[in-house]
């Protein structure tokens, strides 16, 4: 009976849309590696292409959500910081004995395969915080501030560390999470004041961003002083006062970026950054990547060539085409219809994982909810968002879709840990 | 509170995905320049060089057709030969060329090992087939197959012209905007060059897909916007090979030109510029090798004389004299002049004296014409003798370039040449206006001074009397296509009369029956066939004189009229008259048909005035 209410509460729309995404990304893998040639006979399920490994991983996954099932709910908050300092060890491990890929060291070899203990520290990361967090007698002090920042960053350094920089940035992604528990939202304005800010140094310069900034304040002070019907001497002056600080401190924040940039980092480093922002710095590695990936989205017209029609990433024109890059293929072969279909329903999925975040009355489970919804909706928007030129290339996965065993398997047990609590949400209720 | 922010969390990400689909839709569907970029990045264009005509002669012998050649190609990347020595052994290449074949591919510009570059060009069958083995053996070379110009008789190369690499000049003024493409083969001259749109077909293309190592990946969207090439049309030509051949080797060791046209079509029979060349020598690998040798070559043998050469026409000019004259009403066949060379100061040679109009053409009396030029231009139309000198020659001229002369005839060849037949104003920028008369440009009288026309324009002279009045433009081809398409250029259907009526032309036709049976050329003289012709002698300061003759046979119907022009052949019955002969016994008859033809052909077989030019200029 037991069984039966569990079913009956498990939220089959996610389920459905994650099997959708799944078997999307996977015949998109095919279309990837397919080869038009007749007298090459392509079988989807061949285990030496791509869309064959990406079936294996698919089945691994399916192993790993009955697995969640099978075991007792409760013991993701219990073992949480038991399996946050494990990743943290097996993180440092990495860094020690891990495997060199395209110039990061974030891979673990075992046998043939390889897995990416960073994809996997982002769930233990998730359910400790989500443990921290749902402390009743939590209160947002310095103190709680600290921890949970520590908590965030620890992961983070050690991945920067293996120089995997794209997986890392991803951890930011919990600062929504703190917001919706009550972070002030003036954490979120000041953090993309200064990430603005950054950007537009190196994208304007120094001179251009002092002129920018000061407008901004001149503007702002005559909007202050003509909004001020009742005009008050002392609290105008407050405000002229709060807006020329800020204007200092940002303009002393775009003196300190520029002097980093190009006066303390070396000049490959200078560069790595800066392609970041400026692909054309690098013609044939990035630039010529998010070149070649908008060539194959933007060929793809209104409705795409059609499935294994498509050219650009068939014959392998954007590199990294099936993992970080696979977006390409859809918006080469299903055009504007399909990709905006998928980043619809892709929209629909994030927004009903918080939906059902709301609905727990148990905190851990809400937070954790959150935690779900903040990493894929970060994954989905610098993802997508490179490969269409709207972001700096950095190499994460398009969850569900991209191939790689260690994103495929970390993502459907960070979403079915979810699902597996809210199928348990009455039973916590009576608890 | 809370409400609000899971509500600000769900807006960011709506907003972010309507942040993408605008950016997309800018992307996907306003911006059509991806799409562009991304056929040039997979697909490739691969021109199919057509089927280029085939040209014939006028009883379907082939002259010019397509002979396969192979071109061998390597892609560096599959590159692998076991046994370099029997590999260039089989290709007769040492080992040290191979190594400089492979150096100079991978110094390529723009080199790509995955793309297929010509290893060896222009393999014949015979290579071909005996390397088979050696091709299979080893790996990354295969064989593409290309088609090159062949002439299989050697024939006619002046008439035929060749095809070569297109310029960078006509590249830039092609008036197809972009059919041609940079190392396309276009006609560079003769009949190849100016029938180019006919031989050429369409040029079709296929689109393959390859892949960003260049590889080729299959047949781009099923085949469906490739063109398939359309074939050139196969022409047939006027020329009748034996006549071209056998005039070919008439005019070996010499210099100058035949031309034979059909009076009744204007179509040409035979067209020899000699020294020439094996047409053959212009075709495939040593093309740029053989063109230099040629063009370094004294005798120039590329150098089209029968439309480039201008000479001085010599004493052939007085039957267009004779018949203006009669024209003009002041000349009739009865009128007799003497032979005073010494009064009026020109050279003649023995003959009898006085002659009427039919004996002054039989025996070329110079004095005779000088009187009939002079009557010309002075008419008493004006009191002033240079007055009427001037109006008097303008009339002259005029009646004078409705031959022909003094303009391109416009044969379907490039090039064609002018000549030049002066002009009052020409007159009057040497001598001044109305400070000339006919003593000063009485060298015209005999076809000398400033006149020159090209040995086509002879040809054409002597076609217009053999039709007694008008002419065919004279062509090179007689048809283009084939079956239902084959079809004729309408320009060449068209009769051009001169400005002498036919009933002048009789007694001129009598004249050149003499000049050859009692006349001036009467050793050239066939039994059987009533040859009419005109020699002359061009005065050459430079060494011995040009042998000059045109000729008609039938008299009664003209089947073939003939120029002859060979340089320093000293008296036009001395070698011009009897080549013109030969021909046309050899084109009426088929052979030499009595014993003086034979013995003739001997004497202009051993006839070697090259050689002989030679040891002059040694002296």
């Amino acid at each position: 009976m037991r069984e039966e209410s569990l079913s009956r509460n498990i939220d089959w729309v996610t389920v459905g849309l994650y099997a959708l995404f799944v078997s999307a990304g996977w015949l998109n893998i095919f279309a990837v590696v397919y080869n038009p040639d007749p007298e090459v006979h392509q079988n989807i399920f061949d285990l030496s292409l791509n869309s064959g490994k990406q079936l294996l991983w698919i089945t691994v996954a399916f192993f790993s959500i009955i697995s969640i099932f099978a075991i007792d709910y409760k013991i993701f908050s219990t073992l949480s910081y038991i399996f946050y300092f494990i990743f943290l060890l097996v993180l440092i491990a990495t860094i020690v004995i891990g495997t060199e890929v395209n110039g990061s060291r974030s891979w673990i070899g075992i046998g043939d395969f390889r897995i990416q203990p960073a994809e996997f520290a982002k769930f233990a990361t998730a359910l400790a915080l989500s443990n921290f967090l749902s402390n009743k007698q939590l209160k947002w002090n310095r103190g709680t501030i600290a921890i949970v920042g520590g908590m965030i960053l620890c992961p983070m350094m050690l991945i920067i560390l293996q120089k995997e920089t794209g997986g890392a940035l991803a951890f930011l992604a919990f600062v929504l999470v703190l917001y919706r528990e009550g972070l002030s939202g003036w954490f979120l304005i000041v953090g993309v004041w200064f990430v603005g800010l950054f950007i537009l140094t190196i994208l304007l310069g120094v001179t251009t961003m002092i002129y920018v900034l000061l407008g901004i304040t001149f503007l702002s002070i005559v909007i202050l002083v003509l909004l001020n019907s009742s005009f008050k001497f002392r609290t105008a002056l407050r405000g002229i006062m709060i807006r020329f600080g800020i204007c200092l401190i940002s303009i002393g924040f775009v003196f300190s970026v520029n002097f980093i940039i190009y006066h303390v980092l070396k000049p490959h480093q200078r560069n790595r950054v800066l392609v970041l922002f400026d692909s054309t710095l690098d013609l044939k590695g990035k630039g010529y990547q998010i070149n070649q990936s908008k060539i194959a989205i933007g060929s793809g017209g209104f409705f795409g060539k059609g499935f294994l029609d498509g050219t650009q990433t068939k014959f392998d024109f954007v590199p990294e085409q099936s993992t970080d890059f696979i977006f390409c293929t859809i918006g080469e072969e299903h055009g504007w219809f399909g990709s905006v279909l998928l980043i619809g329903l892709y929209a629909y999925f994030l927004v009903r994982i918080v939906n059902i975040a709301e609905r727990q009355k148990d905190k851990f489970a809400r937070m954790y909810g959150y935690c779900v919804a903040a990493i894929i909706f970060f994954n989905f928007m610098v993802n997508i968002g490179m490969t269409i030129g709207l972001f700096p290339i950095i190499g994460i996965p398009l969850p569900f879709f991209s191939y790689g065993g260690s994103s495929m398997i970390s993502f459907t047990i960070i979403l079915f840990v979810f699902l597996k609590l809210d199928a348990h949400r009455k039973q916590i209720l009576a608890h | 509170m809370k409400d609000e922010r899971k509500l600000v969390i769900q807006i960011i990400f709506i907003l972010m995905a309507f942040l993408f689909a605008v950016r997309l839709f800018f992307l996907q569907v306003l911006d059509d320049s991806y799409r562009i970029e991304a056929e040039k990045n997979a697909t490739r264009r691969i021109i199919d060089y057509p089927y280029r005509g085939t040209i014939s002669d006028r009883d379907g012998r082939l002259l010019v057709i397509n002979q396969q050649v192979f071109d061998l190609m390597v892609v560096m990347r599959d590159m692998k030969v076991a046994d370099t020595t029997s590999f260039c052994r089989g290709f007769n290449i040492s080992i040290e060329e191979f190594k400089n074949i492979i150096y100079k591919i991978k110094h390529e510009p723009g080199y790509n090992r995955n793309r297929p570059y010509p290893f060896l060009k222009q393999l014949s069958l015979a290579d071909y087939s005996r390397t088979t083995t050696l091709i299979e053996e080893a790996s990354g070379f295969y064989i593409v197959d290309r088609t090159i110009r062949s002439y299989p008789h050697s024939s006619a190369a002046n008439a035929l012209g060749y095809i070569g690499e297109i310029s960078k000049n006509q590249l830039e003024n092609q008036n197809e905007e972009g059919y041609y493409e940079q190392g396309d083969l276009v006609g560079i001259s003769g009949i190849e060059a100016s029938y180019e749109k006919y031989l050429r077909g369409k040029k079709g293309v296929k689109h393959i897909m390859i892949d960003v190592h260049g590889a080729v990946k299959g047949s781009y969207m099923d085949g469906n916007m490739d063109v398939a090439s359309e074939p050139g049309e196969n022409l047939i030509c006027t020329i009748d090979l034996p006549l071209q051949q056998y005039g070919e080797m008439l005019m070996r060791n010499k210099v100058g030109s035949v031309v034979a046209v059909e009076p009744k079509t204007g179509e040409v029979l035979a067209f020899i510029s000699a020294p020439s060349y094996d047409p053959n020598y212009l075709t495939g690998r040593y093309f740029s090798k053989n063109y230099d040798t040629l063009q370094k070559n004294p005798l120039k043998p590329l150098f089209n004389r029968p439309l480039m050469a201008t000479y001085p026409p010599g004493s052939i000019f007085k039957v267009a004299q004779a018949l203006v004259a009669q024209q003009f009403g002041l000349l009739r066949p009865t009128s007799t002049y003497p032979c005073n060379a010494e009064a009026v100061g020109v050279k003649c040679h023995p003959h009898p004296s006085p002659q009427d109009l039919k004996g002054s053409i039989q025996w070329s009396c110079n004095p005779y014409y000088v009187t009939v030029f002079r009557n010309m231009i002075y008419r008493d139309k004006h009191p002033n003798k240079y007055k009427d000198s001037e109006m008097n020659f303008d009339e002259w001229r005029k009646h004078i370039s409705s031959f022909g002369f003094g303009q391109k005839l416009p044969i379907d060849l490039p090039n064609v040449k002018s000549g030049f037949l002066p002009s009052n104003a020409y007159y009057d920028r040497i001598y001044g206006d109305l400070a000339w008369k006919h003593s000063t440009i009485r060298s015209l009288d005999i076809g000398q001074g400033e006149l020159l026309i090209v040995p086509l324009q002879m040809a054409n002279l002597a076609a217009i009397v053999a039709n007694k009045g008008y002419y065919y433009i004279p062509h090179l081809i007689k048809q283009i296509g084939e079956g239902k398409q084959a079809r004729v250029l309408k320009k060449f259907s068209d009769k051009k009369f001169v400005m002498v009526d036919s009933g002048y032309f009789p007694v001129i036709v009598d004249g050149m029956q003499m000049v050859v049976e009692h006349g001036t050329a009467f050793w050239a003289q066939i039994k059987g066939i009533s040859i009419c012709g005109k020699t002359g002698t061009a005065q050459n300061p430079h060494g011995d004189d040009h042998s000059v003759f045109i000729a008609f046979a039938p008299k009664e119907d003209p089947k073939i009229a003939i120029a002859v022009y060979v340089e320093n052949g000293g008296f036009g019955a001395e070698t011009a008259a009897p080549i013109a002969s030969l021909m046309i016994e050899q084109y009426l008859k088929d052979t030499t048909t009595t014993p003086m033809s034979r013995w003739m052909l001997k004497q202009m077989q051993e006839k070697d005035l090259i050689s002989r030019m030679k040891q002059i200029y040694k002296k």
